[in-house]
């Protein structure tokens, strides 16, 4: 087998609160071959978003050590470590974190402007991004203009359009009514059998079902780990009917 | 992230903001208008005094005769003969640059008209005195060397003489009792008004060298030709120092003194005091800038101010930009480009404000006014290093972020 996308040995991190130490996440050791959809829950402060932080190279580890696609980013510098963001992660947040004076389109070609993507290259890879998440007709849009679900599509565009093996996903359906929540999970879902590795961080169990796998976190610690019986499959939902 | 994304990005952030990013320029357009101005007047105000000097003789220098030593008490001088009119042609030739160099003799005795009378300086001149000392005639001629050659007893009298002996009607072509010689006045000078000193500059009267020596100011000394004085007047920009040094060199080794030993002449001249009024000036113009640029300074500040407003509300944007893998460089770089947009664009704006009120104040005020290219081009420097400066420390701060705390501040 080939190696994992994703391996993680004794990962913690400790936070200081003034002259406190708050160990949110300690002892996590794991693998996520690449093509894997796991949903990762947990009550809150159970450690699911700092694990989620650390594997998306977005903090750093305070104990152990993280290989991602074989390297160890455990070492690697800031700037380092926004060119693996860039070109090997693609985020979805619970609030859809657009750039609000950018339009649909631009938002989308913010990862690539960082990339060194040329200008009409940026532009037609946006635009290719936005048509698959079936927002083809409102580039010119403003987030302000869009509806929660359609934010959020930007967001899954913008975290598509390098072409990364893997996309983080942090409560993307927290803020989304359950239809729009299910399309999303749908679009996801349908991405994963293209190929790209899933995580997903959410509270809720009907969401989780959505992947493969889930993990569960409880006081920081990894406490279960096990494949989905009863997964739900897009299009079979019994509540979507509309 | 290239520098025409880095462009488009940083000016939308400005225009997402146009009333806090006027604002914030105006602390520059207000500084860099300042320094323009005031610079425009220091200039200006520099180049009055300048002209007013040249008009006074700044680049003459003035020869005079050694101090005979009698007994150990030196009687100061002109108390010697030693400086003679071949001294005057010498220097004429053998000195670079020199306009004018015109032997002179100088004295004072009583001047009768009709039953009018007065007592003036009287100076035995040659023609070259008239550029040396900048005389110009009013009425009538000057000496020519003719009248030079034949010692004639022809004069130009100044404006005071002829006020005081002729009341003010025109004195050409009266007789004049010089000493109870009668000379003929053959012009009237133009008026000078005063020297530094308070002296009345009108109050002479300019005959040709070699009537004077004859009777009237008493130097019969055969054939030595001696001279009270040797007016030595440089061109246009000619270092005075070094051609002081030159006279200095060539008198010395006309009149065979052994290096060591003292001159037997001195050499005065003004640019002292030329150089004094315009190291004045310049202190006048370096202080008016130096209080402009405190504006300017301020208006740094300012934009030092809404940069880390700036910075700190969009916390989440750089959060974002982190995560999809701005670099800490890119960062830096966008935040400090529109610092620098900020303040050059101040600057543009200062300039036209600054070159403006200059010219309106030169209008206003009468006074002059002068914008030096080079001022302009110092303000768009210092404005874009006012921008750098002060943007650093905000710009850095953001590049400086964790992404996760970025993307997490509300």
């Amino acid at each position: 087998m080939a190696s994992p996308l994703i391996r993680v040995e004794d990962l913690g991190r400790d936070y200081r609160l003034g002259d406190v130490n708050v160990t949110a996440l300690t002892g996590v050791s794991l693998e996520i071959q690449a093509g894997d959809f796991v949903s990762v829950m947990g009550p809150s402060g159970s450690g699911k978003s700092t694990f989620m932080n650390l594997i998306g190279c977005l903090d750093r580890a305070t104990t152990g050590r993280y290989w991602l696609n074989g390297e160890d980013v455990t070492r690697l510098s800031p700037d380092q470590l926004a060119g693996l963001r860039n070109r090997h992660l693609g985020f979805v947040f619970q609030n859809f974190n657009l750039l609000p004076r950018a339009t649909a389109l631009e938002n989308v070609e913010l990862p690539m402007l960082y990339a060194g993507v040329p200008p009409a290259e940026r532009h037609r890879r946006a635009r290719e991004q936005l048509e698959r998440v079936g927002l083809g007709e409102r580039m010119a849009h403003y987030p302000r203009q869009l509806s929660g679900g359609q934010q959020q599509r930007v967001a899954v565009a913008r975290a598509l359009v390098n072409r990364p093996p893997m996309i983080l996903a942090d409560e993307p359906t927290g803020a989304l009514d359950t239809r729009t929540s299910q399309e999303l999970m749908a679009l996801f879902q349908a991405l994963n059998d293209s190929g790209i590795t899933l995580v997903l961080v959410t509270h809720e169990h009907d969401i989780a079902r959505y992947g493969k796998r889930i993990l569960t976190f409880r006081d920081g610690r990894r406490v279960a780990d096990q494949p989905v019986a009863d997964r739900i499959l897009a299009g079979t939902e019994p509540a979507a009917a509309p | 992230m290239n520098t025409l994304d880095t462009l488009h990005s940083a000016l939308g952030s400005l225009r997402a903001n146009k009333l806090r990013s006027a604002l914030t320029a105006l602390g520059i357009i207000i500084g860099v208008a300042a320094v323009i101005t005031m610079l425009a007047v220091g200039e200006g105000a520099r180049e009055r005094v300048s002209e007013q000097l040249k008009s006074l003789g700044s680049n003459l220098m003035l020869v005079l005769p050694g101090t005979i030593t009698s007994s150990g008490v030196r009687l100061g001088s002109g108390s010697r003969n030693t400086l003679t009119q071949n001294d005057a042609a010498a220097i004429q030739e053998e000195v670079a640059g020199v306009l004018a160099a015109a032997p002179a003799l100088r004295g004072s005795g009583q001047l009768v008209a009709g039953n009018l009378n007065w007592a003036s300086q009287i100076y035995g001149i040659t023609p070259e005195y008239m550029i040396a000392r900048d005389w110009r005639i009013l009425r009538g001629r000057g000496l020519d060397e003719n009248d030079l050659r034949t010692a004639a007893k022809v004069a130009l009298v100044g404006q005071t003489v002829a006020d005081m002996l002729y009341g003010g009607s025109d004195p050409t072509g009266q007789t004049l009792r010089v000493k109870h010689v009668p000379f003929t006045i053959v012009g009237l000078l133009a008026s000078k008004g005063q020297s530094f000193g308070g002296q009345d500059l009108d109050d002479v009267v300019l005959i040709p060298i070699s009537t004077a020596r004859g009777r009237i100011l008493g130097q019969a000394q055969g054939r030595l030709q001696t001279v009270g004085q040797i007016s030595v007047k440089m061109r246009d920009g000619a270092d005075m120092q070094q051609a002081e040094e030159q006279v200095s060199a060539l008198l010395r080794q006309r009149h065979r003194i052994q290096p060591g030993q003292d001159s037997d002449f001195f050499i005065r001249n003004l640019s002292e005091v030329v150089e004094a009024e315009q190291a004045a000036s310049r202190t006048l113009s370096g202080l008016l800038a130096a209080v402009a640029s405190v504006s300017l300074l301020v208006g740094g500040i300012g934009i030092m101010n809404i940069m880390l407003v700036s910075v700190t509300e969009r916390t989440r944007e750089i959060g974002i930009r982190l995560a999809v893998g701005a670099r800490q460089r890119d960062i830096l770089i966008q935040f400090l480009a529109e610092a620098v947009i900020l303040s050059l664009f101040g600057a543009l704006a200062g300039i036209a404000l600054g070159v403006g009120g200059a010219h309106l104040l030169g209008h206003l005020a009468d006074w002059n006014i002068i914008v030096q290219p080079l001022s302009i081009g110092l303000s768009v420097f210092f404005a874009a290093g006012i921008g750098i400066f002060f943007g650093w420390y905000p710009a850095r701060k953001a590049a400086r972020m964790s992404p996760m705390d970025a993307l997490r501040y509300e």
